[in-house]
């Protein structure tokens, strides 16, 4: 199922830059502890354990 | 032959008495016994005393001369004292151990979780009491000793066991050689390494998780408070975790995860201890404090248990029954209930009180409790020793925003061990008002302890059998329901009656609570006369009716006694 559109294009591109430069700052050995601190937080201020859960299975696809 | 040393252990704090060995050239020829408990550890000593309490009595065989060597078992829970109390050792415990009820959890130098473990004011224990477990075992002994139902054997190993027609043989190795003990029914309390279960071919079912933790005990002068210490990625061992207990007898307890690769062998090696410990006391801001080593040793987190602790003639307790991680104070704590449970079912039968059933009602009971633990404790031990990368790498996360953020503080929390509520027992009566109570401990859950008045609690008065507790303010019981009191006594029950609500004594009730200011009927949820507990003899409730009868006292004892296969 297909996420409904949240964030306007323009928002959307900013989100894009922000994660890709934050990636790089956090360093390459990092950048995982990086991206599950960011995860638990989205996922805590989703407050929404199924819809996290179809997050996971979304992200886990086409890999 | 069996030769145990007759070296006292050392140690800096404990003086170890060596036990002479039994030895059956010494003795007349053995008849079959009713109960053998193979052990002299926690569990079995806890369940020697409570068959004894059932008026059962028990050959005990251990293969030591000695109590444990270290400390082992530190931490004992609130609901293990009110077992031991059962037993009549809780005050020797207490006398002597260390009361505490907080933990603290740290990153990077920030305490970023502290635990509270609420202390209700209708508690006689604390939550958590620091004893080390020679001290414990030499309490528990005495009592054995001076019980004329128990024989304790020291020096006497169990070598192996045949499941015969009805009763085992139990192949016995002393220091003068081997001799052979029937029995009814043996209970195997030799732990971890039992060789009855691996004789009897018995698998254990669950995971292993890799990672050694070693355990040091070391005697030095520190100015802490008793609370738990745990150090997450410290600098001096990145990535790995760190705990501290204070003992008894100025002795600390250091825990700590070896890097991934290294040996038991190597990290116990002097300089290895040395060089690890001087680490962590300098990272808590004590470096130079002299201490000294008294004992160490090494284990890893398993959580492994039998599907079925009921095999033939043989009953498993303790380690021999179930392996678990050690983290939030589980392996003596489970032994205690295990070993209360085992007792009472197993004494019921013996006195043909109950058939067999009982025994797979035991075993269903603590199969469950065990398999609860191991998903509580998997939790804990998945974030102190992760198992994968991913484990790992949430764990760093949590460590991480836990400098800042507090929803993820939850969870640092230990779970730390807790009596199980035998919620779905088949002992549990059917027909009761269970789901009609808003208040008070509910069907299967350990009694709410009540301040009855100074150093006087209710657990203080219950055990050794059923209890029944009600409620009422009338001069005496309903005639029809001493009636079926008596004759559950006349069919060799044991039931003792206690009234609460009443400021005289309560004709047809060993005991009566004045309870003056409602303040036990509230907290069991109780509004009006008649209503009533049933307490099975390990305390937990088995059947709750806001007003009781005669025949629905009869059938939640039929119930408690004969449960339906399930």
């Amino acid at each position: 199922m297909t996420q409904p559109q949240a964030l306007s294009v323009s928002d959307l591109e900013t989100v894009y830059d922000a994660l890709a430069i934050a990636i790089d700052q956090s360093g390459a050995d990092k950048a995982e502890l990086f991206l599950v601190k960011l995860a638990l937080l989205n996922a805590n201020a989703l407050g929404d354990l199924e819809l996290f859960k179809s997050h996971l299975a979304t992200a886990l696809a086409d890999l | 032959m069996h030769t145990p040393t007759t070296e006292p252990r050392p140690s800096l704090y404990y003086p170890y008495e060596v036990f002479k060995p039994w030895l059956p050239s010494q003795h007349p020829a053995q008849a079959r016994q009713k109960v053998v408990i193979a052990g002299s550890g926690p569990s079995a000593m806890v369940a020697a005393l409570e068959l004894a309490r059932h008026g059962i009595a028990s050959v005990m065989v251990t293969s030591e001369l000695q109590f444990s060597q270290g400390s082992r078992a530190i931490v004992f829970t609130r609901r293990s004292l009110e077992i031991l109390q059962q037993v009549g050792v809780a005050d020797r415990m207490t006398e002597g151990g260390l009361p505490w009820r907080f933990g603290n959890s740290y990153f990077r130098g920030q305490r970023v979780f502290r635990m509270e473990a609420p202390h209700d004011p209708d508690d006689r224990f604390f939550p958590m009491l620091n004893v080390q477990q020679q001290y414990m075992e030499e309490y528990l002994h005495d009592a054995c000793r001076t019980n004329p139902l128990i024989e304790v054997r020291w020096g006497n190993k169990v070598e192996s066991v045949t499941q015969r027609d009805g009763y085992a043989e139990v192949r016995l190795d002393t220091p003068e050689g081997e001799y052979t003990l029937e029995t009814e029914w043996l209970i195997d309390a030799t732990g971890g390494r039992s060789v009855i279960r691996t004789g009897l071919g018995l698998p254990m079912e669950g995971a292993s998780y890799e990672g050694f933790f070693v355990i040091a005990d070391i005697k030095i002068d520190l100015p802490l408070p008793t609370e738990r210490l745990a150090f997450f990625d410290p600098e001096w061992n990145p990535g790995n975790t760190v705990l501290m207990h204070r003992e008894p007898n100025g002795i600390w307890r250091v825990d700590y995860q070896l890097p991934a690769g290294e040996t038991p062998e190597e990290a116990l090696r002097p300089e290895s201890l040395k060089e690890r410990i001087d680490a962590q006391l300098a990272m808590i801001g004590h470096a130079g404090t002299p201490w000294e080593m008294d004992w160490s040793s090494v284990y890893s987190a398993r959580t492994l248990t039998l599907p079925d602790y009921v095999h033939g003639s043989v009953v498993f307790v303790g380690d021999a029954a179930h392996l678990l991680p050690i983290f939030g104070v589980r392996g003596a704590n489970t032994a205690f209930q295990d070993a209360q449970s085992a007792a009472w079912h197993l004494a019921f039968v013996v006195k043909g009180l109950a058939g067999r059933e009982l025994l797979a009602n035991f075993s269903a009971e603590r199969v469950g409790a065990a398999r609860e633990i191991i998903e509580e404790a998997g939790k804990s031990t998945r974030f102190m020793t992760p198992p994968t990368r991913g484990f790992g790498l949430l764990r760093d996360a949590v460590l991480s925003l836990s400098l800042t953020q507090e929803f993820v503080t939850p969870l640092y929390h230990w779970r730390t061990s807790r009596p199980h509520e035998y919620t779905h027992s088949r002992l549990n009566s059917q027909g009761d008002d269970n789901a009609l109570f808003t208040e008070g401990p509910a069907h299967g859950a350990p009694p709410q302890n009540i301040r009855l008045g100074a150093n006087n609690f209710l657990l203080d008065h219950l055990g050794g059998g059923f209890d029944l507790i009600y409620f009422t303010d009338a001069p005496a019981l309903p005639d029809s329901l001493r009636e079926e009191v008596l004759a559950a006594r006349a069919r060799g029950v044991p039931l003792r009656v206690t009234a609460v609500g009443a400021s005289h004594a309560v004709a047809g009730a060993d005991q009566t609570f004045a309870d003056a200011d409602g303040h036990f009927r509230r907290r069991y949820g109780v509004r009006a006369n008649g209503a009533a507990y049933l307490l099975r003899p390990d305390q937990h409730v088995c059947a709750r009716w806001l007003t009781l009868d005669a025949n629905r006292l009869k059938s939640a004892l039929a119930t408690a006694l004969a449960p339906l296969a399930a």
